[in-house]
């Protein structure tokens, strides 16, 4: 089995990434423009619901519960499922979901499939896999047009190509589209996207979707959108194809009464997003006769059986903590090497992958809380950050120096006597680097930490010293 | 078979033994101190959903149950439409003489594509969000009958409207295994920009009569 979470193993460590984006100033405006305005309206409606809390409490212990019984839910949903008309398969990994889904597109002799947003099949890298087997994948949502029709990544979980303005979004779309002229306005552009593809809706015969929410006691799906290009690929294709993670799954339709009302507020600052969709298996007369899901580990039973960060599973993809993120304001979702950018990106792809990969990502936090603040099923990024941290240093991927640096530091500041005497050495040792109480370049790997930012040198006298001396002056 | 196998035997492997007697118990305990239960008044539920309904930029309009047909005609002519496609079990007292209405039998998805609109009714609305859900089936249409159409006109009869979202999900959920669409405003995307654009795939224009029984 091997775990694939889009690019992200093969992605440059996060401080490099960062260094390189963070001198675009055209990235860093738009990012900063859009997630203000995102950020606005959410505390906007947030703010209006006098229940939050109880919600956020609510949603977290469905989560913490589904999970705790995640294979009795996926039983029953598979049931349930299969009995009104659908077919339940199983994929360990990304491979084996890309190759269920090839294999049902290619039993039907169809060389092209309409796609709905779905963050899962970007982990699986499902696309690449559909064209290597002469399948072209159309990707429907506007966000999702722009990034691949820009030949992009997505770098926000809701709002893949928020970091194109709408003149970047103009040009690729007149350049792709063939078109000679086009408004300057986002109504223009999203009248481009509604003809570019409404003949592929109403001619392509299998659909792709994810999905939002499992609802293991009626086996019903759920997709939450806003455009209608999620209602077009779930019922207008004569089969349809959900990617879902094993750990959507909710107990019934009695939590949507929680997760919708949370949901939408989050993740665009909406009441409610303009739709909503709810399946069970086929229909007869109505929509797709042939459904399909597959349900996906790919490193999950693994994130669960850590149970310091099972809560990462809690995540509804909402992406506020993405917009709420003073390190994501700063370098975009590129930066962070996977399609899970931001502080939930930095917990759930390490752990995806075993923490054999992106090793530097539980580091892109200032652990300000901001994220949990946000959350709406209240996952403890912070508290998460720092156990994975930990588990990078015993894993031993630490330069000996720092471990050695480490070690000693927590020796010397063992005790007063041992604190005094590291003191004493250091004035001595930091004398050719500091001026005037100021520290403007360190040596070797200390480097860094002046890079961006003076340090206080260490004064003349500790605070004990000047206490004791006070002391004996009395 | 492998992989469900695995998947199953892994989880079971993590999480501990004798849980499945406890499930049910703690599905019950979970804590649901939400809202529930509506605080206002019939007016002031209607006053909500016509707020919300506007700012989705829906068109909103008010009439009592005899004139529904009256209602739906002058949207219609001012409109300029002919001809609206309706599901099989559109009560026919709403219709106005003098339009044209194509009941959805047979229709395929480039009829409903030329069409100039559709009009239906709905299961359930919830006003804190300016939400309707429709139910597919011969009542509200196929699921393609109010999303492939430009122009979609709701009757919505008060008593169908409650305030809060667990109130509506509670009146629907014995609806399941029918297919469900919650609608709230026409079709919108904010992906330029994060500015919320009205339009896109589904229908454009979303009208809304609201319907008081006669006096």
């Amino acid at each position: 089995m091997s775990v694939r979470v889009g690019e992200a193993a093969q992605a440059p460590p996060f401080p490099e990434a960062a260094k390189t984006l963070i001198a675009n100033s055209q990235l860093r405006r738009n990012v900063r423009n859009a997630t203000d305005i995102i950020r606005n309206k959410r505390n906007r409606v947030v703010g209006e619901v006098e229940d939050w809390q109880e919600l956020r409490d609510a949603a977290k212990s469905i989560k913490d519960h589904t999970l705790r019984h995640l294979d009795h839910y996926l039983l029953q949903f598979e049931e349930a499922c299969t009995r009104a008309g659908g077919k339940v398969h199983w994929a360990k990994d990304a491979d084996e979901a890309n190759r269920i889904i090839t294999e049902i597109i290619q039993s039907h002799q169809q060389n092209e499939v309409i796609k709905v947003k779905t963050m899962t099949s970007d982990e699986t890298r499902l696309n690449v896999a559909l064209e290597k087997a002469g399948i072209t994948p159309y990707e429907t949502d506007l966000a999702d047009l722009i990034v691949q029709l820009g030949e992009d990544k997505p770098s926000h979980i809701v709002v893949p190509a928020l970091h194109r303005n709408r003149m970047e979004i103009r040009e690729i779309f007149m350049r792709k589209m063939g078109l000679d002229s086009l408004g300057y306005q986002p109504e223009d552009i999203a009248a481009a996207a509604r003809a570019y593809l409404r003949e592929r809706f109403l001619r392509v015969k299998i659909g792709i979707s994810g999905a939002n929410f499992l609802l293991a006691e009626s086996g019903s799906v759920c997709v939450v959108e806003s455009e209608g290009n999620g209602r077009m690929c779930l019922s207008l294709p004569d089969v349809l194809i959900s990617l879902v993670g094993i750990e959507k799954i909710i107990p019934s339709f009695r939590e949507l009464e929680v997760f919708l009302q949370l949901l939408p507020r989050s993740a665009t600052g909406e009441r409610m997003n303009p739709y909503n969709s709810i399946w069970t298996g086929v229909t007869p007369g109505d929509g797709p006769q042939e459904f399909h899901i597959v349900l996906l580990d790919n490193g999950r039973t693994k994130v669960l059986a850590d149970e310091a960060s099972r809560e990462t599973l809690d995540c509804i993809r909402c992406g506020a903590c993405l917009n709420a993120c003073p390190v994501y304001r700063q370098t975009g979702g590129h930066a962070y090497g996977s399609i899970y950018a931001g502080p939930i990106g930095a917990i759930l792809t390490p752990q995806l992958q075993s923490m054999e990969h992106s090793q530097t990502l539980p580091y892109a936090s200032s652990l300000c809380g901001a994220c949990y603040e946000v959350c709406p099923v209240k996952i403890n990024i912070p508290e998460i950050l720092i156990h994975l941290r930990t588990k990078v240093v015993e894993s031993g991927e630490v330069p000996i120096t720092e471990k050695l640096a480490m070690k000693g530091a927590a020796f010397a500041m063992g005790d007063a006597d041992r604190l005094s005497i590291a003191h004493a050495f250091a004035r001595v040792a930091q004398s050719p680097f500091s001026h005037d109480g100021k520290i403007e370049r360190l040596p070797g790997m200390l480097a860094g930490w002046t890079a961006f930012r003076d340090m206080s040198a260490i004064p003349d006298q500790s605070f004990r010293d000047w206490w004791k001396d006070r002391e004996k002056s009395r | 078979m492998r992989a469900r196998e695995e998947i199953l035997k892994k989880i079971a492997s993590i999480l501990p033994p004798g849980r499945e007697a406890l499930r049910e118990a703690e599905y019950d305990a979970l804590p649901q101190h939400y809202q529930t239960q509506s605080n206002l008044t019939e007016e002031e539920i209607l006053a909500v959903f016509t707020d919300r309904l506007h700012d989705y930029n829906a068109l909103v309009h008010r009439c009592t149950e005899a004139e529904v047909a009256k209602t739906i005609k002058s949207i219609l002519e001012s409109r300029n439409k002919r001809n609206i496609l309706v599901p099989e079990a559109i009560p026919v007292e709403w219709l106005p003489d003098g339009f044209e209405y194509t009941r959805d039998l047979e229709l395929t998805y480039d009829d409903m594509d030329r069409s100039e609109g559709v009009l239906t009714d709905c299961a359930v609305a919830i006003a804190i969000s300016g939400t309707i859900v429709v139910r597919h089936s011969v009542y509200h249409g196929r699921r393609a009958l109010t999303l492939v159409p430009d122009y979609h006109l709701c009757v919505v009869h008060i008593n169908k409207i409650v305030e809060t979202a667990p109130e509506g999900f509670r009146r629907i959920e014995n609806l399941l295994p029918a297919p469900l669409t919650t609608i709230s405003g026409p079709s919108a995307t904010s992906d330029i920009e994060m500015i919320r654009v009205k339009g896109v795939h589904g229908p454009r224009t979303l009208e809304v009569i609201l319907v008081s029984p006669d006096p």
